[in-house]
């Protein structure tokens, strides 16, 4: 037990794939304009790495060490595709939310790099969960992401939240001003690198206390 | 010395072969299994975008059933036979949808609904299904931005051949910096959709 707790911990804190780890950063400066579409991403990130990592640790005897590489991105790919077909035909609100975002996972190189690291040389159950608190971590910081690059660039928090949840939710959206003109810097990939580097610098200010 | 060599790489080649062979196996399992539901959660998204390309209180008969097979054409860029939706109103067809695909999108194709009136002006355009980068590209669907609205009421008369383009290239239409690419697409293709009607207007609107 103490293992999957240690897991969570460098998932979550100590090792956090967008804090310090630093990978996948395309999707992760991409698309947190907004809260909504930073968790989004990341809750299906998370999901595809803790079913990636909990397939390929049981065939990692199998899989020659030359060829390693290829074969983890084909089943990440394939289980992606996959992922993609069951969303698509049997939840519907939550493909039109999340469709877009779920090919863009295998492109995600913090996928790859937990299978190599972690899954090729664990056990199933604890690779599963490496996955899962890895996608989560990284989720997390999706989240404080788009919600700084939200308010800070569009005044509001939340918004989209009518796609997941149906109309009735856009009143959950919260305006912070009214009357905001919008600050264009925040929403532009240059605020990403801007918000992300305050995120890492306050990261680094906790630890070093 | 060569014989070891050349074990290893048939115990390799034949280890990627398996799989690969694997992998495709469950995709294509996973792709005859979830093939009709996802054709019918398409139409049934396809179904609430034509009410919103033609209202429905401008026409009277079953849009669905009403339609007309057309052959592919690459104004509309069909590959094979497409049903083409009639609203009528008196038995008069008072406008057409026409389910469009923009070949150029940034990732792949762009398929659009767009409806047209009988004096050759657009209705409204909704895009069905795309690919383009979500937070960016994805400014052409209705729930993200009122950008597609931009279409309402064009026509080839009012708006001039070098007008259907983005202002970045001289045109009439706003576009997302960063995002043009996914614009001029939906734009060359409600462009190429009006001249297609024009085209087929006899046989489009024909009672």
């Amino acid at each position: 037990m103490s293992d999957i707790k240690k897991i969570a911990v460098d998932g979550l804190w100590k090792q956090n794939p967008g804090l310090v780890q630093l990978l996948g950063l395309c999707p992760t400066l991409a698309v947190t304009t907004s809260v909504v579409n930073g968790l989004s991403l990341g809750i299906a990130t998370a999901l595809v790495m803790a079913l990636s990592n909990g397939s390929i640790s049981p065939i990692r005897k199998f899989v020659p060490t030359e060829i390693r590489v290829p074969v983890f991105i084909l089943i990440i790919a394939a289980l992606v595709t996959i992922i993609d077909f069951s969303i698509h035909a049997f939840i519907e609100p939550l493909y039109k939310a999340l469709g877009i975002f779920i090919p863009l996972i295998v492109t995600n190189c913090i996928v790859l790099a937990r299978v190599e690291s972690f899954a090729a040389k664990n056990e199933t159950v604890p690779s599963f969960f490496d996955g899962l608190y890895m996608g989560l971590g990284l989720a997390m910081v999706l989240a404080v992401l788009g919600a700084l690059r939200e308010i800070f660039g569009k005044g509001t928090l939340l918004s989209g939240i009518d796609l997941i949840f149906g109309s009735s939710a856009s009143n959950l959206v919260i305006h912070f001003f009214s009357d905001y003109q919008g600050f264009l810097l925040a929403i532009l990939p240059p605020g990403a690198f801007i918000s992300l580097a305050c995120l890492i610098a306050l990261k680094n200010h906790i630890e070093a206390r | 010395m060569f014989k070891d060599s050349f074990k290893k790489v048939s115990i390799t080649a034949s280890a990627m072969i398996i799989f690969s062979l694997v992998a495709s196996a469950a995709l294509s399992i996973s792709y005859f299994l979830t093939k009709t539901p996802i054709e019918e959660s398409d139409a049934r998204a396809k179904r609430m975008f034509l009410n919103q390309v033609v209202p429905s209180n401008l026409y009277d008969n079953n849009l669905v059933k009403d339609t007309i097979s057309v052959e592919p054409n690459p104004l509309i860029g069909n590959k094979k036979n497409i049903d083409i939706y009639r609203a009528k109103k008196n038995n008069q067809v008072i406008a057409v949808i026409i389910e469009t695909i923009a070949p150029d999108g940034y990732s792949g194709e762009i398929k659009t609904l767009v409806g047209v009136d009988q004096k050759d002006k657009i209705l409204g355009v909704r895009v069905i299904t795309h690919k383009e980068t979500p937070g960016l590209g994805d400014y052409i669907e209705v729930d993200k931005s009122h950008w597609i609205k931009n279409f309402n009421l064009k026509s080839l008369d009012e708006t001039g051949e070098k007008e259907w383009a983005v202002k970045k290239d001289g045109g009439d239409f706003d576009y997302v910096s960063g995002a043009t690419i996914t614009s001029r697409a939906v734009i060359k293709s409600t462009y190429k959709s009006l001249l297609y009607v024009k085209e087929n207007k006899k046989r489009l609107f024909a009672s």
